[in-house]
């Protein structure tokens, strides 16, 4: 204990220095001057506390070890469960239970809830795809954003100066996307790791400065607004039908329900999210997802093996582009107003978030850890001011204790027998 | 001297100001990159951190009824080097020394979460509005015809270059000759083996997030006073340009972080001046991935060259 004496002083030190100043002093304009106002007791009490935890914290810590293996451990799952879990047919089950919930709910559920499930879609898309780039081929891209952005500007721009509906609009806002990343992935992806981390990151800012400035085309910071809403087969959405179009209602004789339109763009969004799911399934049992893991595991062996890492990247960056690009156009249909605003870096950091949380390359982790981004906010109203500061403090907290996320991916392997 | 010459020597000064306080902060990436061979995400924080606790000093020093000029700028200086010195150690101590090993890509993840949980922190303890300071020193030297366009080199220009110069002075010093430096540079040569010379690895690897961290507090105290106005965002740019700097003149590299930080201000000043002021941050990230496509190692970044 009094070994640790001296460097829990230090850290309780280190607090106080710390926060004294940046919390306990708040600075603020007045006039042309600054004026400091000092907070209330009530902050130097936390300060005083938070400083005495960390103390004691750092005083008894080999106690505090001592008692954590003390701990029993949880129940680990009976492994005749983990057994019948893994079975195929199971798992098939399990994803049709899935799916048909997902199906029915809406029908049982209120507006504003149908237009959040479909924002947890719209966030479900965008971390596969962004699991495809970071959880399978292990490139961190913090610019994915940048490939949201051109998707719901391409399908916006078409619509606003050619008048192209959502269907067409969605293929060509992929293709767009898939576009850009392939020419930004062709020079950077031959870097390193955090090299490329930065890189994609200066990306995504550009895209969002470039569409902030380039007003003529763009209309710059005010945004581009009355997107046209997708349509069923030329069915409009909406009371009464634009020239030469037939509403849904009318054409299926029921009274007209602002409702239709939402459950709607729900069913879109699922839709979407299926077949993202089904394509990357697709793709992870062919060579091509076989060589994004192997290269995420051994770069180097993979060369040996002739795979061609450049080609290999390229390709899992832009099919991750695409994804972006589709949930882009969603997007941009869906909110009917888009603006560079929505396109910041935070919002790759939420996807990215979305990704580590549910764990790298897990795709049913992924969909959780999007309900569970999405909805933490709403349900935690009374602390949104604190949303950030909670989101930042869990990444680091995440990647301590749990850095391969909530559901870590099953890796297929084999055991050899002996 | 024709008037262009003038405008031009005007860019230039205004850039090699900027692009010495870009050098400062790239000096953290560099060094912490050097032996650990990880990018500190949340380094531009630290200097927005030192941003803000400058104004907070300056401001008290000034309440206090303190004119004189250098100590006002001593003050805030040392102040804001001792609080950022403690970010950047516990930035080690929580989002670094615990992951070290492991896939490259945790670390950097919670440097990013890190980096969030700052801006954030500091946004929540002081507003997220703009806070804009009173120019302290007012004044300079101008450069060429008394009438007429001439260039302007600013009193607090000039105050940027002698204390970038001096600590930058400082910082070699310390890193040739000292016996700490010595311990700096062989941890840069092979940490592995410098641990199993009896040398405290862990110690020195917290010392360069310290010292990178006081020197952003230097840059965050002079662009602070210069720009006059700070807000909690400014850290994820300076971050993002000083990294840029850090990469062109070679990561790993002091000397080369110095030298991409100037060129990447002059390069972004000429932009203002000659192009458009918006897109500077542009230029900033193109010259990144052209460094990065042409000559990934940088402009001193040579296998050889001495890291730190």
């Amino acid at each position: 204990m009094m070994r640790n004496l001296k460097p829990a002083l230090i850290s309780a030190v280190v607090v106080v220095a710390l926060s004294g100043l940046l919390m306990g002093v708040r600075i603020s304009q007045q006039g042309t001057g600054l004026a400091l106002t000092g907070a209330g007791p009530d902050v130097a009490m936390k300060i005083a506390a938070a400083a005495l935890f960390i103390f004691l914290f750092n005083l008894f810590r080999d106690q505090l070890t001592a008692l954590w293996f003390k701990v029993p451990a949880l129940p680990r799952t009976p492994a005749a469960f983990s057994i019948l879990a893994g079975r195929p047919a199971v798992r098939r089950l399990f994803w049709c239970f899935l799916i048909a919930a997902a199906l029915i709910w809406p029908f049982m559920s209120n507006r504003s809830n149908i237009d959040l499930a479909t924002l947890v879609l719209i966030y479900v898309m965008l971390g596969l795809g962004l699991n495809i780039v970071v959880g399978l081929a292990g490139l961190l891209d913090l610019g994915y954003v940048g490939f949201y952005a051109v998707g719901a500007y391409t399908y916006a721009l078409l619509a606003m100066y050619f008048g192209v509906g959502f269907w067409t609009g969605l293929a060509a806002a992929g293709a767009m996307a898939a576009l850009f990343g392939f020419l930004l992935g062709f020079p950077v992806l031959r870097l390193r790791g955090d090299y490329l981390a930065i890189v994609t990151l200066g990306f995504g800012e550009i895209i969002r400065i470039l569409l902030n400035n380039f007003t003529a085309l763009t209309n710059g910071p005010n945004g581009i607004g009355s997107i046209p809403k997708p349509e069923l087969f030329g069915l409009e959405f909406s009371r009464r039908a634009s020239e030469g179009m037939q509403t849904f209602h009318e054409f299926f004789g029921i009274e007209f329900n602002s409702v239709h339109r939402v459950m709607f763009l729900y069913f879109l969004a699922l839709l979407l999210v299926l077949l993202t799911l089904f394509v990357i399934n697709r793709l992870l049992r062919m060579p091509v997802g076989r060589a994004w893991e192997a290269l995420r595991e051994d770069e180097v062996a993979c060369r040996s093996l002739g795979i061609n890492p450049t080609a290999v990247k390229l390709n899992a960056f832009t099919i991750g582009a695409t994804f972006a690009g589709f949930a882009g156009c969603f997007f941009a249909a869906r909110q009917g107003f888009i603006s560079p605003e929505s396109f910041t870096f935070i919002e790759s950091a939420i996807i990215l978030a979305i990704v580590v949380l549910g764990g790298m390359g897990s795709q049913l982790g992924v969909i959780l850890a999007a309900i569970i981004m999405t909805l933490l906010p709403e349900v935690a109203r009374q602390f949104d001011e604190y949303r950030m500061l909670l989101f930042g403090l869990l990444m680091v907290l995440m990647m301590i204790w749990r850095p391969q996320g909530l559901l870590p991916m099953k890796r297929p392997h084999m055991e050899l027998g002996t | 001297m024709p008037d262009s010459f003038y405008y031009l020597l005007q860019q230039l000064l205004n850039g090699l100001t900027v692009g010495s306080t870009y050098a400062l902060i790239a000096i953290g990436y560099t060094m912490v990159y050097g032996i650990i061979g990880m990018i500190n995400f949340a380094h531009g924080e630290v200097y927005m951190i030192g941003s803000y606790i400058a104004f907070i000093v300056l401001a008290a020093l000034a309440l206090m009824g303190i004119e004189s000029l250098p100590l006002l700028i001593i003050g805030a200086l040392v102040v804001s080097m001792i609080v950022t010195s403690a970010y950047g150690y516990s930035i080690e101590r929580v989002a670094y020394r615990p992951l070290r090993g492991g896939n490259r890509l945790i670390p950097l993840i919670s440097a990013i979460g890190m980096s969030i949980f700052l801006q954030n922190l500091v946004r929540l303890a002081q507003g997220s509005r703009d806070i804009a300071m009173p120019n302290l020193v007012r004044g300079g030297l101008d450069i060429g015809p008394t009438t007429g366009f001439h260039a302007t080199l600013s009193y607090m220009q000039i105050i940027i270059f002698v204390v970038t110069l001096i600590s930058m002075t400082l910082l070699t010093l310390f890193i040739t000759r000292s016996r700490m430096g010595r311990a700096c540079r062989a941890c840069a040569e092979d940490l592995k083996m410098t641990n199993l010379l009896g040398i405290n690895t862990n110690g020195i690897i917290a010392l360069t997030f310290v010292i990178g961290a006081a020197l952003a507090a230097v840059a965050g105290v002079l662009l602070g006073m210069y720009y006059g106005v700070i807000n909690p965002y400014i850290g994820f740019m300076a971050g993002l340009k000083a990294f840029t700097a850090a990469v062109l003149g070679g990561i790993g590299s002091i000397p080369g972080a110095v030298l991409g930080g100037l060129l990447l201000g002059v390069a972004e000043a000429m932009t203002s001046g000659y192009f458009s002021a918006e897109y500077k941050d542009v230029v900033a990230f193109s010259l990144l991935i052209l460094i990065l496509l042409f000559r990934p190692s940088g402009i001193l970044g040579r296998p050889e060259v001495e890291k730190v």
